[in-house]
């Protein structure tokens, strides 16, 4: 039954050996060793500190929705730094390799550059898939689990474990692509994989076998965090929120989980296909024994194109919150947009064939697929022109959230516009496997990367309770900016001269000169990465300077999120809030009704810290490293200990606590006293288009309630 | 025209949910476990996929086809197993609106019991399949044929620990709000595994058997 593997096998443990270690490899054992001193020094620093107990009680057990989406992005920041890292040794092999002499100096076995293909491939592979699935996904799932309970008024997640274990075994994930750096080695076919190269008789070593585990639990979690948003979306809303007054970013959060939802099963399947493929010796995608190659390429789409809307649809609903709050306006086209987002969620199910027209699959098929794909540009344009109408006539704040939300504007612009030449098959045939479609790609995901910057600028004060320095984020705009210039403009012009893509050998010498701006263009990345780090250095030097004391940190914001306390208590809510309008929070502010206080409380129902979820994530990271080595004893008992952890939980339940009323007063007057004064009536109002009737009785109400600075320069046309 | 625009009197306005009691636990884990339900069902639609993919005549390569192994008979016990099963787990639920916590302890044990039953024949079935040379490295339609039925077996399988584990909670904690919720999930699940093993028997052995 089990496949046999070439090379020696131990019962203890499996394919393990010293010698899988790279520790002759120049970049990889210095990059351990620095690793290690750092974690070293970090653990030296906690305990010196004596932080462990808070990290244990505040961190490691938390079920609170938003400090597990603090983890999740501090998660995908790490994970894009390191496909970062990949991304500027691919550049630099390129640059390095480009023209048909050899480099003469046989670094690490290479001929051309300074990486042998081998190697190469590994980092490609290893690229695609940090970026989308370990770095864009936490980084919207944690945005996501921080911000829909608020916009919805909920006090936490439906399922607060069931969260912290989408975190836990995301994290499984990472741990198993990390430490595939040093024990063993990567997949080295793409980041899709291709049938049949990742069968066992073309990929003898545990490079796939890694590749499969990681994916297999990043699916997994996601899945989980996907049923758990749905669940609180549809039933979690507070009284009075409608799905006619749901903020667009909630919106698009229910679409793009229905996506995942619904396309992970597919991918996992595929995935466990391709196991059972390489580890019991069946036949899905073999090239002979009835075996179909181009099976898995379809299952792996059928997941992989719904996947990429999943990304892009949180994106664009957080260019839906911060484009009207530096508007001043309401959202144009509210019902337009939540439409779009679900045209573009079901569109997204008829389109994955487009990502192998050259399969060959006859005109009938692919003018279909085709006309499918071209059909995203109508409800993606609707929702572009809604932004630029709600950007026109708007009194538009130039912030660095604004800036950052604006250029993903740009992006989306080219990105989609590249997108349509390439659903046209005749066009697709020509560029396909290019750098054309890696440079169109790219478009689309710096498009979510730079709606995620904006949104954690924007969402920052409300977490933390001071802002990002605005001048660091502006100018790590622009460096970004310029880097994503200088790197993919010469990347469609290599496409259109033909460069094919994953390259570790460009052979053509009239290549060179564009691969030296891309270079150039890498380097000015590593300098607004460098801006982002000093951005968090200066910002939390400075936090008192920064803080906030208001409710409503910019003071144009519109959805729930920003009526409660600046930081927000774990709470989320002292009392739940009725909610009145679409756009709550702008609502409020122009009835005057933003420092009214619920003049009493009532007890509340808060979920216990777990430490099982955490348990459970490292067991199924010590699965994903058994089955990799083919170490059968872990894999197994791993396996029977998180079920009996899982039954240990069930049975044990979670009564949570109660929060009497009189306690919750008087934690909700620290929160207020915390923020020091509430003065958010004297920032500015909203201007504007429709920025609302400022009525009589709301002047009234301020006159009683104390000072009050009239939106005198507001423009009511 | 905008809600912002109609004049609100402050005295009148709603703000704060006073009498908001918090979700319905019950409702919103059942909601949560029939999301699940949906991605099961495209985890077997997957497969389903992958099974009418490999099951051309070149997609058994030299190996047999399922009109040369598959037993229609044998697994209609299954199918007469496992939906007594599912009845029997009907009882017991019915028996959790009386609050008899017998009749659900009785109904569970039973429903176990057959979906003993159908675990015991799919077992020896694919054991008799294998002595006589059926075995999923044989080509991919049988590795098909496999993954689509062993995944459905694998899902009774956990099914069958899971009516243990609520036997257990049932007889230590009654009917709780956390068991109640689970009850029904599980109700669910193990109609959601009869309804797929519909589609199974049908286009897996009636048609492979017919072809």
């Amino acid at each position: 039954m089990l496949v046999n593997v070439p090379g020696p096998w131990s019962p203890l443990l499996g394919r393990l050996a010293l010698s899988e270690i790279p520790y002759t490899n120049p970049i990889l054992a210095p990059l351990f060793i620095v690793i290690v001193l750092a974690g070293i020094a970090l653990i030296a620093g906690v305990t010196y500190y004596g932080k462990w107990g808070y990290l244990w009680k505040e961190w490691f057990t938390t079920v609170d929705h938003k400090k597990l989406g603090i983890m999740y992005i501090i998660l995908g920041l790490i994970m894009l730094f390191r496909g970062f890292i990949d991304g500027l040794m691919m550049r630099t092999q390129q640059a390095l390799g480009d023209g048909p002499g050899d480099n003469g100096m046989k670094l690490m076995g290479a001929i051309h550059g300074y990486l042998a293909p081998f190697h190469f491939g590994q980092i490609y592979s290893a690229h695609g898939l940090i970026m989308i699935l370990l770095a864009a996904t936490p980084l919207l799932v944690g945005l996501m689990n921080i911000i829909v309970p608020l916009q919805i008024g909920a006090r936490d997640m439906a399922y607060p474990y069931l969260n912290a274990l989408g975190l836990w075994i995301t994290t499984a994930a990472v741990f198993l692509i990390m430490i595939s750096l040093f024990v063993g080695d990567f997949s080295h076919n793409g980041w899709f994989g291709y049938a049949p190269i990742f069968e066992m008789a073309y990929s003898p070593g545990v490079g796939v076998d890694y590749w499969i585990w990681t994916l297999e639990l990043v699916a997994l979690g996601t899945t989980l965090g996907s049923i758990n948003f749905l669940a609180t979306v549809v039933k979690m809303r507070a009284p009075g929120m409608t799905w006619g007054r749901l903020p667009v970013f909630t919106w698009t959060a229910v679409s793009a989980n229905i996506i995942a939802l619904t396309s992970f099963p597919c991918l996992q399947v595929a995935l466990a296909l391709v196991g059972a493929d390489r580890y019991l010796g069946t036949h899905f995608f073999t090239a002979g024994f009835g075996g179909n190659l181009m099976l898995y390429t379809n299952l792996f789409w059928l997941w992989g194109h719904p996947e990429v809307y999943f990304v892009i649809l949180p994106a664009f609903g957080m260019l839906s919150e911060v484009i009207p709050a530096f508007s001043e306006k309401p959202i144009f086209g509210y019902i337009t947009m939540v439409l779009a987002s679900f045209a573009i969620a079901g569109v997204s199910w008829i389109v994955w064939l487009h990502h192998f027209f050259t399969m060959g699959m006859g005109p009938y098929v692919s003018t279909e697929f085709s006309i499918a794909t071209m059909l995203v540009g109508i409800p993606t344009g609707v929702k572009v022109f809604n932004w630029a109408f709600t950007l026109y006539r708007g009194r538009l704040t130039f912030s660095a959230a604004m800036l950052w939300s604006i250029g993903a504007l740009f992006l989306l612009l080219i990105g989609g516009l590249t997108g349509m030449m390439l659903a046209i098959p005749a066009i697709n045939y020509m560029v396909h496997n290019s750098v054309f479609v890696v440079a169109h790609f790219h478009m689309m995901l710096l498009c979510i990367v730079y709606a995620v910057f904006s949104a954690i600028i924007f969402w920052f004060p409300k977490i933390y309770g001071f802002k990002l320095n605005e001048v660091w984020g502006k100018i790590m705009f622009w460096l970004f900016s310029a880097g994503t210039f200088l790197v993919f403009f010469p990347m469609f012009m290599l496409g259109f001269m033909g460069e094919t893509r994953r390259l570790d050998w460009p052979f053509n010498p009239q290549w060179g000169a564009w691969f030296d701006v891309q270079e150039i263009g890498i380097f000015v990345y590593v300098l607004s990465v460098l801006a982002f780090l000093w951005m968090l250095y200066v910002s939390i030097r400075d936090r008192h300077a920064n803080r906030v004391h208001t409710a409503d940190a910019w003071g144009t914001s519109r959805s729930l999120e920003w009526l409660t306390d600046t930081p927000v208590p774990f709470y989320n809510f002292a009392m739940v809030p009725h909610i009145n309008a679409l756009d709550e929070v702008a609502w409020r502010r122009e009835h005057g009704f933003m420092d009214k206080k619920p003049d009493h409380f009532k007890a509340i129902h808060m979920p216990n810290n777990t430490p099982i979820a955490l348990y459970i994530g490292a067991l199924t990271f010590l699965v994903g490293f058994g089955l990799t080595w083919r170490v059968w004893w872990l894999t197994l008992a791993s396996l029977i200990l998180a079920v009996i952890l899982m039954i240990y939980r069930s049975n044990k339940g979670d009564p949570g606590y109660i929060i009497p009323a009189e306690k919750m007063e008087e934690m909700d007057r620290e929160s207020k006293a915390r923020m020091l004064s509430d003065d958010s009536h004297q920032v500015p109002h909203g201007g504007g288009f429709s920025g609302g009737t400022v009525t009589a009785y709301a002047a009234l109400d301020r006159d009683a309630s104390g000072p009050l600075t009239p939106p005198s320069d507001s423009r009511h046309l | 025209m905008h809600a912002q625009d109609k004049v609100v009197d402050p005295n009148e306005v709603v703000l704060w949910s006073d009498d908001y009691e918090g979700h319905d636990v019950i409702s919103t884990r059942t909601f949560g476990f029939w999301m699940y339900v949906l991605s099961d069902g495209m985890l077997f639609a997957t497969l389903f996929a992958a099974y009418g993919v490999l099951s051309y005549s070149h997609s058994y390569y030299t190996g047999p086809t399922p009109a040369q192994f598959v037993a229609p008979w044998y697994t209609f016990i299954q199918t007469m197993a496992l939906f007594l099963s599912v009845l029997a787990y009907g009882f017991a639920m019915t028996a959790l609106k009386s609050g008899s916590k017998a009749g659900v302890v009785n109904g569970i044990i039973a429903s176990m019991l057959l979906g003993g039953v159908f675990l015991g024949l799919n077992v020896h079935d694919v054991l008799r399949m294998i002595s006589i040379g059926v075995t999923p490295e044989t080509s991919g339609g049988l590795s098909a044929f496999y993954a689509l039925t062993q995944v459905h077996a694998a899902h009774i399988f956990v099914g069958l620990i899971w009516m243990l584990v609520m036997l257990y909670q049932i007889m230590r904690q009654g009917f709780t709000e956390d068991t109640v919720g689970r009850l029904i999930s599980l109700r669910m699940f193990w109609q959601f595994q009869a309804v797929m093993w519909v589609f199974i028997y049908i286009f897996v052995y009636l048609w492979g058997y017919m072809s």
